[in-house]
């Protein structure tokens, strides 16, 4: 047999975890991105990552209980084994950046130093300065690197996948890619193809997230027949810095050292904030929220500064939508000590110092939960079994996903520093996955089928060639992608109602045929990134529209997914025996709606080119689902309902096996 | 989440009365690698918050110049819009840096009858601003910047180390290979090839690759050295790499002109590594006369 090879897409923190561990197995490697990998938009992760670690282990924790703050965090809402195997691998994965030369912080002894993040009582966080992900993609790139150099990998970085290729059987036998500088089309056959193309945050126009995050690849495979997961779980970061170009993050270290949000309470005052007297200032977090303030959980905090600017008309600005974080009470000194880096950024870019002059914020697309569909086999006691050709599989036969392209470990919501943690975590457990795959197949990819190649190859220059000969005169591609991005902010972020949901959908599907009049400004055929973004936007539409249509059909809140017209109120009566009956009803309605809800949502792309919806059952069996009660009117009395009701099914020998509520207080984040 | 990008010009709220409403941009353009290259003017409704990456969205959406010709969109490289990526490398208004964090505001306070935007010049063009960096890249391969472990396997942390160590190492890991030390460095030429005819891409490659291990290395990959060579386990190695620096093109190739620490956006110590380089090598040849 001809040698095998594999095709990586994507070289982020967890398509180059795969890279080099395949190296190491032996694996032939081809890696493609559309940026040398070096520039990922990994190197924009801050805050850290999580694992337990020796000192913790002292303080109770331990991986179960990571486990289940990330189960927690989620809502439920993913398979539980995959998730349990990440957060028992989580200290090895530190150790493995360790030895890769990560600079991670040290304490006074020379120990690895921790800090804590949202969703957790542990110090479970290690980082490297406040530029974690850069840290860590850099070890990896080098590793990469390494085996280059050896001839073991060859990179094309600078080539924009554009599907991958599926014979007869609907088995993936490589992909075809397209030079970003000569345009040269070509068809690449690989044994497998491993997906790890990131998230797609310029379905919402801007994001935290960086230019080369479209969604395209991701959305290739989906039109290709892959099954798409819980497209509707888009995770809004509460204080990000609203530029003309990208909205950059702001950490919740801020508010944490002491940040106020306020707006004026005259609409739009134009009076210098400095100026303004605290009177006349609302601080509506602090008003509302007295117990915890500023420092209330992410979505509690995205969903006010939302409201606050939209539903009554508070925002600083007239023609933007902002709010205060107001760090100018604080001592300097300490400013600069504890949050030196991040002002920096909010200077840098505002060209204005935080310190003396309040910064403007608004929440900002940041993650997306949802993704590829991926398979994994289970072992009996809950892990995965490791080098099963099944793991991190989409529903495509030898098409792989990984990192924040794939719907696998995050449910509904992320939580704070687990993405790093599953990006490298899933690129290295796909290596030996591959590999059994490989074993499998009786011949190499490229072995007798010409044919097959040259077919795929004549479609996507078909493609590419259409788009080129379109006549002048047509719709702006750039100008068409923002009334997208405006749409899909509008309807599908912070609050979701269904009236706006079905509106956004009409409109989407307008744009869709609007961008398919789309003219080019340039058709020349030399590094033409009009056509490469034309492409793009295209394929941003399926992806859209599976973000809507999830959203439509789930008539429920759960984690990042908010729709006030289902959502659960707490207790009103005072009575006890009435209070107590309304909390039996209220975990009756939570297991009612457990029953419907709790369930993945799986798109398939039709052929008229719209989402069908499915649901799969999520495998909970490890730990049982339980109401998420934060900041809920009468949280203590539907905490007892539930943790008797749990005791009667543990004692009856259902399964029941310990789950008791959460107390009120430990909230989930991300960072 | 704003809706911003189309919003019209209005008064800033920070300073600055009376803002124009338009500004005009000088950009140096080229079709492709070893063509002429030319000036275009465009003009561009100035908003708040704007940096140069926007403008060049805003262009890229308009394609028509100044004098009303209907053009093809610039081009230009990008990714991370937070100055942590290295993609968007630029000379803005003649100074090399990142378009990303080149804000509207302070070019035109600096340069008030508008911007002016060329490629690098130490890379070969590709197209208009996007210039081919692989040069620097291959530095890396040359140099060895990698830790060369045992492999991926458990096999426990890695060596405890001192704050003292992290300190010093965190600011050279920094380095986004962004290629302004290089762009600034009076010892740093370009090197540009063209594939010959009938030359496959895979001897192309190792034609360009031989060039450029000949060529100057530059800041950025010394302080790598230096950077590798003082973790614990790199330290195991140092030999491997200071055999790198005193080939050809390596550090003796500096003439220690320090451009290139002052426009290095990432505030690198290259002199501190320039100096550790220089001292470390002779120190490496003098081992070697007496080892023969
Ligand atoms: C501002 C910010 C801060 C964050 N901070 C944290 C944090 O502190 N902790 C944490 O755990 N998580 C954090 N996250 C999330 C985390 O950074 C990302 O989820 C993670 O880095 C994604 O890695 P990835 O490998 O999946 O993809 P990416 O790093 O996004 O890489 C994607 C790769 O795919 C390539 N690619 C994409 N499309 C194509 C195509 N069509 N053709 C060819 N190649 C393609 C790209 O070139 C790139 O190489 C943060 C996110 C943001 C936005
Ligand atoms: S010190 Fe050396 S590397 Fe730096 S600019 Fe001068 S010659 Fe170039
Ligand atoms: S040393 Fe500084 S200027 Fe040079 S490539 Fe690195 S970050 Fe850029
Ligand atoms: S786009 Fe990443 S540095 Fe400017």
């Amino acid at each position: 047999m001809a040698d095998q090879r594999v095709m990586i897409v994507g070289g982020g923190l967890a398509g180059l975890a795969a890279a080099m561990k395949l190296a190491e197995l032996g694996v032939a490697v081809d890696l493609m991105s559309l940026t040398p990998v070096k520039r990922s938009h990994s190197v924009c992760a801050q805050g850290g990552i999580n694992s337990v670690n020796a000192l913790t282990r002292q303080q109770g924790d331990n991986e179960w209980l990571h486990f289940d703050d990330t189960v927690y965090g989620g809502d439920f809402l993913q398979h539980q084994p995959p998730v349990k195997e990440m957060a028992w691998w989580g200290p090895k994965i530190i150790d493995l950046m360790d030895r890769l030369g990560v600079p991670f912080n040290r304490t006074e002894e020379g120990f690895r130093d921790q800090r804590r993040f949202g969703g957790t009582l542990f110090k479970r966080t290690a980082f490297a300065g406040a530029t974690t992900g850069q840290q860590l993609l850099y070890a990896l790139d080098e590793q990469v690197r390494r085996w280059e150099s050896e001839g073991k990998i060859r990179k094309f970085e600078f080539w924009d996948f554009l599907g991958p290729i599926l014979d007869d059987a609907g088995v993936c036998r490589g992909c075809v890619g397209q030079d970003l500088y000569s345009m040269e089309i070509r068809a690449f056959p690989a044994d497998a193809v491993i997906v790890a193309s990131g998230g797609a945050g310029l379905i919402f126009g801007r994001s935290t997230m960086s230019m080369v995050c479209t969604g395209g690849a991701a959305s290739r495979c989906y039109q290709a027949g892959a099954r798409y997961g819980n497209a509707e779980f888009v995770q809004v970061h509460p204080t990000a810095i609203p530029g003309a170009d990208k909205l950059r993050l702001m950490s919740e270290s801020a508010r944490g050292e002491g940040g106020r949000v306020w707006v004026p309470r005259k609409p739009q005052d134009s009076r210098d904030p400095r100026q303004i007297p605290d009177s006349e200032r609302y601080y509506f977090l602090e008003e509302r929220y007295p117990k915890y303030g500023n420092l209330v959980p992410r979505d509690i905090a995205t969903r006010e500064i939302f409201n606050v600017c939209t539903h009554e008309g508070l925002s600083v600005e007239h023609d933007r939508l902002c709010v205060y974080l107001d760090l100018t009470h604080l001592p300097r000194e300490m400013l600069d000590l504890k949050l030196g880096g991040i002002l920096e950024i909010y200077e840098k870019f505002q060209g204005v110092d935080p310190r003396d002059v309040p910064m403007k914020i608004f929440p900002a697309v940041h993650y997306f939960m949802g993704g590829l569909w991926v398979d994994y086999e289970r072992t009996a006691d809950g892990g995965l079994k490791l080098g099963s050709p099944r793991n991190q599989q989409t529903s495509i036969p030898g098409l792989y996903a990984i990192g924040e392209c794939d719907y696998q470990y995050h449910g509904a919501n992320r939580l704070g520093a687990n993405s790093l943690l599953s990006c490298i975590f899933s690129g290295l457990i796909v290596a030996p996955s591959v590999q059994t795959w490989l074993k499998s197949q009786s011949k190499a990819a490229g072995e007798g089928r010409a044919t097959l190649y040259d077919q795929a190859l004549k479609r996507e220059q078909a493609r590419h060639d259409a788009l080129l000969a379109r006549s002048g005169g047509g719709e702006n591609p750039y100008l068409v992608h923002h009334e997208l991005g405006q749409c899909m902010t509008r309807a599908a972020t912070v609050v979701r109602y269904n009236n706006i949901l079905d509106e956004a959908y009409g409109e989407v599907q307008e744009f869709e045929q609007r961008a398919g009049r789309a003219s080019l400004s340039d058709t020349g055929s030399w590094t033409n990134q009009n056509v490469v973004f034309t492409k793009a936007l295209e394929d941003m539409f399926p992806l859209a529209k599976a973000i809507l249509k999830g959203a439509r059909l789930r008539d429920e809140c759960r984690g990042a997914h908010f729709k006030p017209d289902f959502a659960m109120p707490g207790i009103a009566a005072t009575e006890p025996a009435a209070r107590r009956r309304e909390a039996e009803a209220w975990c009756d309605r939570f297991e009612e709606n457990n029953r419907r809800f709790l369930k993945s949502t799986i798109s398939e792309h039709g052929a008229d080119g719209e989402p069908q919806i499915s649901y799969e059952e999520v495998d909970t069996t490890l730990i049982p689902p339980r109401p998420r009660l934060y900041g809920l009117v009468g949280a203590e009395v539907i905490e007892e309902v539930w943790n008797q009701r749990q005791a009667r099914r543990k004692a009856a020998g259902g399964d029941g096996n310990g789950a008791t509520a959460k107390p009120a207080g430990v909230a989930a984040g991300a960072h | 989440m704003t809706q911003t990008a189309t919003h019209s010009a209005h008064e800033h709220t920070n300073g600055h009365a009376a803002e124009p409403r338009t500004f005009d941009v000088r950009i140096l353009r080229q079709d492709g690698p070893g063509e002429a290259s030319y000036w275009e003017r465009h003009r561009v409704a100035y908003e708040p918050d704007m940096n140069v990456i926007s403008v060049l969205q805003r262009i890229a959406a308009q394609s028509e110049t100044v004098d009303g010709r209907q053009v093809t969109p610039v081009a230009w490289d990008c990714n991370c819009l937070e100055e942590v990526c290295g993609a968007c490398t630029m000379l803005v208004n003649g100074r090399t840096r990142q378009a990303c964090s080149a804000l509207v505001d302070r070019l035109l306070d600096e340069q008030p009858d508008g911007i002016e935007l060329r490629p690098m010049s130490k890379f070969p063009v590709v197209r208009d601003l996007v210039v081919n960096r692989r040069r620097l890249f291959r530095a890396l391969e040359k140099i060895r910047a990698w830790i060369p472990v045992d492999g991926y396997y458990e096999l426990g942390p890695g060596p405890r180390q001192s704050t003292d160590q992290q300190r010093t190492a965190y600011p050279l890991s920094e380095c986004m290979s962004c290629g302004c030390c290089l762009e600034a460095c009076p010892q740093y030429q370009k090197v540009e090839l063209r594939p010959r005819d009938g030359e496959t891409a895979e001897d192309f490659k190792t034609r360009e690759d031989a060039t450029f291990d000949r060529s100057f290395i530059g800041a950025h990959a010394i302080s790598q050295v230096r950077y590798f060579n003082s973790n614990p386990v790199g330290k195991m190695s140092a030999d491997v790499r200071l055999e790198a620096l005193v080939a050809p093109g390596g550090i003796q190739d500096c003439g220690n002109a320090q451009n290139c620490v002052v426009v290095c956006p990432k505030h690198i110590p290259l002199t501190t590594s320039i100096g550790w380089a220089g001292r470390a090598a002779t120190v490496y040849t003098i081992k070697k006369w007496f080892d023969k």
